[in-house]
């Protein structure tokens, strides 16, 4: 009797870790970085790349949706994209805010001055630590936050590229 | 008498307390340690030199000079980068069993023994 039991616990066993470890095989193991959004942007300030005077982004916009785009001169996709946010720049209800990550000064602005400034402002973040503060991963990626509730309403990591720009455009006009 | 007595804590004190009160950095390393690079392989901020690790480093060290506790910090970046950036996973429906096999078989092994040594003689 007391044989069986142990002889069925074991079965129970072998077949409950079977099942987990062949449930486990359909699980993707690719690690995709999670979009938090509607975190709310509450302390958002920096230097300005050209007058070096602090922005406070609670102070220096009117419109309804900012888009805050993360870029560093050294990042080539960022040189993609970037044809795309000076497409976004047209929309009034939008103000563009560039985020200059651990980036030279000097080449920053060489960068603006080849390819064009779509950003209202350009704030500087030497450190990275802006960008934690937003919950960012690197370059390039952008947020749409609303000013209203000061939530991020849209992340997206990566360049922009056609599809994400009309999205972008979808979200605005909504 | 009471002089001395002062005297021995006054000495005691200054010696413990370098390791009694553990500095910024260490607090700092001992989070970074905790906190995964979430663009490298394998590694945590402590462990990893990619932008992003070097900044959430500064981010760690910056919350702990403006006075934030260690669980404080650790909410936080949870908050902005979710629980997979904590390498201590929190007990849910996800994880239950990683918590709880532990226990389990050492319940179980422990019956067994002592099943083993003190019944059978």
């Amino acid at each position: 009797m007391k044989r069986k039991i142990i002889f069925i616990l074991c079965i129970f066993l072998t077949i409950f870790v079977f099942l987990s470890f062949f449930m486990g095989l359909d699980k993707d193991n690719v690690y995709k970085p999670i979009k938090i959004i509607d975190n709310k942007i509450l302390n958002f300030k920096g230097d300005d790349l050209y007058s070096n005077k602090i922005l406070d982004l609670n102070n220096i916009v009117d419109t309804k949706f900012i888009l805050i785009n993360i870029w560093a001169s050294w990042c080539s996709p960022c040189r993609s994209e970037h044809k795309y946010i000076l497409q976004l720049k047209k929309n009034q209800q939008l103000s563009i805010i560039g985020l200059n990550y651990k980036d030279k000064v000097q080449n920053a602005k060489n960068f603006i001055l080849e390819l064009g400034n779509p950003y209202d402002f350009i704030i500087k973040d030497k450190s990275g630590t802006i960008s934690i503060e937003l919950g960012a991963y690197g370059v390039p990626e952008t947020f749409i936050v609303n000013t209203e509730t000061k939530k991020v309403i849209y992340k997206y990591i990566g360049p922009i590229d056609k599809e994400i720009k009309s999205e972008i455009e979808k979200i605005i006009r909504s | 008498m009471k002089k001395l007595i002062k005297l021995i804590l006054m000495i005691s004190l200054t010696f413990l307390n370098p390791v009694l009160a553990k500095s910024n950095d260490e607090i700092a390393n001992k989070i970074s340690k905790n906190i995964r690079c979430l663009v490298c392989q394998g590694q945590s901020v402590y462990d990893s030199q990619s932008d992003f690790a070097i900044s959430v480093r500064a981010v760690i060290e910056k919350k702990i000079n403006d006075g934030s506790s260690e669980e404080e910090i650790y909410e936080y970046l949870k908050s902005k980068y979710g629980e997979w950036i904590s390498y201590e996973p929190k007990l849910n429906k996800f994880t239950y069993l990683l918590w709880l096999l532990p226990l389990i078989l050492f319940i179980f092994g422990g019956l067994l023994i002592f099943k083993k040594v003190f019944i059978r003689i």
